[in-house]
């Protein structure tokens, strides 16, 4: 044969795993998640309740969860006159659209000054450009398929000061997988400079995989290849260990009851006073958490679907299984 | 976990039923698997000559239907001052009947008729056996006929034996054979002497097709019935079948040139072979409406036209469902490729590709100052087409004032499609960076060209539009890849540094 066939090849061995491997090793891919668990597990009426923000609010107050506080929705385009009153008496908040995805259209304003209000990458806003966000959102720029949409405007966290220097800008956020119950993985998403103070991995966020048994550090990523320090700061990210822990799996845990979806993933920040707040609900969590651990979904999952449905077990119950059969030693 | 059996019945179903249905069609009706085979006619001219008294003429020509063998595809005259009509006879006959007030001295008609080679041909109603006629003949001749007769029917057990047993003992008994010549020409002899015998049979005149022959005439064949099957036969060596190439050109014992009103009339035939498209071929023949023959064939060119385009989606689709769920390409806007690819299908790849990459760069430019002006997102999103809409007018203009008539082509490029494309990219730019534009676009053109160059394939163009249970296939191919839960290709990268570290 041709030597550059040979070498062509060679690369792509290098360069593409083995789909045998990547069984073996557990690792749960897209076709798969959409098909056995998130269309198996997620009944299709109860994806509003994930999809629309102000529906989990909504849920979120009646379960009696610590979430972030409403201020305030606009849903009408002459509303949005309104938005300066609204905020007038708060240092930091947050816009949001009711139906976004992956992340889209947030914007977050950490304090205000003589100057405008500042945006957590440090640009500068004028109240201008928060009526131009708030439009935009109105008309459905960032729902899916364009529907129009509402804005939520919620008070800012107060972050904890423990992830300081493990994050550059941004909110540092836990992601937890929940499935049928139990949080089976879980990861921590820190910003960086590549990803503009936003905590998705595929925009350049560290993700750093935790254990599930005790919430300490297990192996960091960012663009899927490991990392060990952050990139901005220079933090070692496998000194991280998340507080708070057992109250943070209870949360993301009590999710389930809240929602009834079976595969979900749970985002959480700690907050400095109210400590563990839910953030946001996503019924199609991405695979990413995968590669921060370092192993794959599919063994957990099986564990649980073994399980069956015979013995209800309480949160508790389920939180302990799985810290007993999922961590890492 | 629901059963999945239903499901791979299903599909499996799907596939049977699409195969089959192809099959059918490639076996009933002749289709061909591959593009650009050609099928052979035959272009047949008989023309017809005869002096005309001077009074009015009336001249009735036979002419061949379908008939086992070949189809008739079209026929036309040629015949000056005549007027002319089709007609149908009793007995299942066709005829052209020309007909003038006055004509005077040599006259000459023209009949042209096109026959399609076709093994498949299905005649428009059976052959009808002739009604049984007795003869009585006077002395000699009956005895010599009758002695032929019953050593022939000696020697015989059905309807063809006896006749091919008859011509023989014409060649046997040569001075029966020679008295009885005197009468009338043996085979008409041997056309009596089977009905005498309780077989239906009659003359017919066929014409031996070869290319390029000019003033051929008839040849006479015997046909001989069994019930509601026939065979020809050769009158003078009794060879049972139809040669290859011989057409049918009167069969159903009526005369093949009746002329009142004029005297030394013939008729003599030219032909040549002709190689044609099997499509042209199969509009002709299908061009008859049957309500039974479900093809395409069947509706007027333009909409032939329009289906061709429109059977061509699914291969599309199909290409993107698999470069999402196989591979996991990302592209802006779920089945855009497809559309960007029809486009490409007018335009050509490389227009295409080049207005396309023109118009998407430039509207982004202009949207980008379209953020500045703070419009709600109906306005924005139109106030984009409008631009687009422009855009394509320039762009055709110069390309027309250059001289570049392929730059015109851009207006085939679907408008709402592409607003929409730039003001998705616009966003994503603004959201997510030109890396993600890059990537998104990127992998949207990639389809595109990927569906573009699937739909552009001859093959493909001919088995879709041909072959409609393919669809089906088609069908059942989507559905399984709905089913597939195994790894994109795209994942086995970006899943590689898991396998990587614990070696």
């Amino acid at each position: 044969m041709s030597g550059p066939l040979l070498n062509w090849l060679r690369e792509v061995r290098e360069r593409y795993a083995h789909p045998s491997r990547l069984a073996q090793k557990g690792v749960l891919g897209m076709n798969r998640r959409n098909i056995s668990y998130i269309s198996r597990y997620n009944d299709r009426s109860l994806f509003p309740l994930v999809d629309d923000k102000l529906q989990t609010k909504q849920i979120v107050l009646d379960a009696g969860i610590t979430a972030p506080d409403l201020i305030g929705v606009i849903s009408e385009q002459h509303e949005v006159k309104d938005l300066a009153g609204l905020i007038a008496s708060l240092p930091g908040f947050c816009i949001k659209p009711a139906h976004g995805s992956g992340g889209k259209g947030i914007m977050v304003i950490t304090r205000r000054d003589d100057d405008g209000y500042h945006k957590t990458n440090g640009q500068i806003a004028n109240i201008g450009d928060l009526e131009r966000h708030v439009s935009n959102i109105l008309a459905g720029l960032f729902s899916l398929g364009g529907r129009a949409d509402v804005a939520i405007i919620e008070s800012l966290i107060e972050f904890d000061d423990c992830f300081t220097g493990y994050t550059y800008e941004g909110v540092p956020d836990t992601r937890v997988i929940v499935f049928k119950g139990f949080p089976v993985m879980a990861m921590m998403r820190l910003s960086t400079s590549a990803s503009n103070g936003k905590a998705n991995l595929h925009q350049g966020a560290v993700g750093v995989g935790l254990n599930i048994g005790d919430g300490s550090a297990l192996k960091a990523v960012q663009f899927d290849r490991p990392v060990l320090l952050h990139p901005d700061t220079g933090t070692n990210l496998l000194t991280l260990k998340v507080p708070h822990w057992e109250q943070l799996l209870n949360l993301a845990a009590s999710c389930y009851e809240m929602s009834g979806l079976g595969y979900l993933g749970t985002d959480i920040v700690l907050d400095r006073q109210k400590g563990p707040v839910l953030l946001e609900l996503n019924a199609r969590p991405g695979l990413s958490i995968q590669v921060a651990n370092g192993e794959g979904l599919v063994p957990r999952l099986r564990q649980i679907e073994a399980l069956g449905n015979k013995h209800k077990m309480t949160p508790q119950q389920r939180i302990d299984y799985a810290r007993e059969h999922f961590s890492r030693k | 976990m629901a059963s999945r059996k239903p499901f791979y019945l299903l599909v499996g179903l799907l596939i049977i039923a699409g195969i089959s249905l192809s099959l059918h069609r490639h076996y009933t009706y002749d289709i061909p698997w591959l593009p650009g085979e050609t099928r052979q006619t035959w272009s047949i001219e008989a023309k017809i000559e005869f002096e005309a008294s001077g009074d009015e003429v009336l001249a009735s020509l036979a002419i061949p239907n379908t008939q086992p063998g070949f189809t008739q595809l079209n026929q036309q005259t040629a015949s000056p001052g005549y007027g002319l009509a089709y007609s149908e006879k009793e007995n299942g006959g066709s005829r052209a009947d020309w007909s003038i007030r006055q004509a005077n001295g040599e006259q000459a008609l023209y009949y042209r008729v096109d026959m399609l080679l076709d093994p498949y041909a299905a005649p428009p109603q059976p052959s009808q056996p002739p009604e049984l006629k007795v003869n009585v003949e006077k002395e000699p001749y009956a005895t010599a006929a009758n002695q032929l007769l019953d050593r022939a029917q000696e020697r015989s057990s059905t309807p063809y034996t006896l006749a091919r047993e008859l011509i023989q003992e014409f060649r046997i008994q040569s001075q029966n054979a020679e008295l009885l010549a005197q009468l009338k020409p043996q085979i008409n002899w041997v056309v009596q002497l089977l009905q005498q015998a309780g077989v239906p049979a009659r003359q017919v005149h066929a014409l031996s097709l070869e290319d390029g022959r000019r003033r051929q005439e008839l040849v006479d064949y015997i046909q001989v019935f069994d019930g509601e099957d026939y065979q020809l036969f050769h009158p003078e060596n009794g060879h049972q079948g139809r040669p290859d190439n011989l057409l049918l050109w009167e069969y159903h014992s009526g005369p093949v040139l009746e002329v009142v009103g004029g005297k030394n009339s013939m008729v003599t035939f030219s032909m040549i072979e002709q190689e044609q498209p099997f499509s042209a071929a199969l509009n002709q023949k299908f061009s008859e409406n049957e309500l039974l023959n479900f093809s395409l064939y069947t509706l007027p060119l333009e909409e032939q036209a329009l289906f061709k385009g429109i059977l061509l989606i699914p291969v599309g689709v199909l290409m993107v469902v698999l470069m999402r769920i196989l591979v996991g390409l990302k592209t802006s806007g779920t089945f855009m490729p497809v559309l960007i690819a029809l486009a490409f299908i007018q335009t050509s790849l490389l227009t295409g590709l080049v207005g396309f990459l023109l118009i998407v760069g430039m509207g982004l430019l202009i949207r980008s100052y379209l953020s500045y002006l703070n419009l709600l997102l109906v306005a924005r999103i139109s106030a984009v087409i409008i631009m687009v809409i422009g855009m394509i007018a320039l762009f055709s203009i110069i390309a027309y004032k250059l001289g570049l008539t392929e730059g015109m082509k851009v207006t085939f490029f679907p408008m709402i499609i592409l607003a929409w494309t730039i003001e998705r990219m616009s966003i994503l730019w603004e959201e997510e960076g030109p890396h993600q534009v890059v990537i998104q676009g990127g992998g949207s053109l990639l389809v595109a060209i990927l569906a573009y160059l699937a739909m552009n394939n001859e093959l493909i163009r001919h088995l879709t539009f041909n072959f409609l249970g393919l669809q089906l296939v088609f069908m059942a191919f989507v559905l399984m890849a709905g089913n597939y839960t195994g790894y994109r290709l795209l994942e086995l990268k970006r899943f590689k540094p898991m396998v990587e570290d614990k070696k």
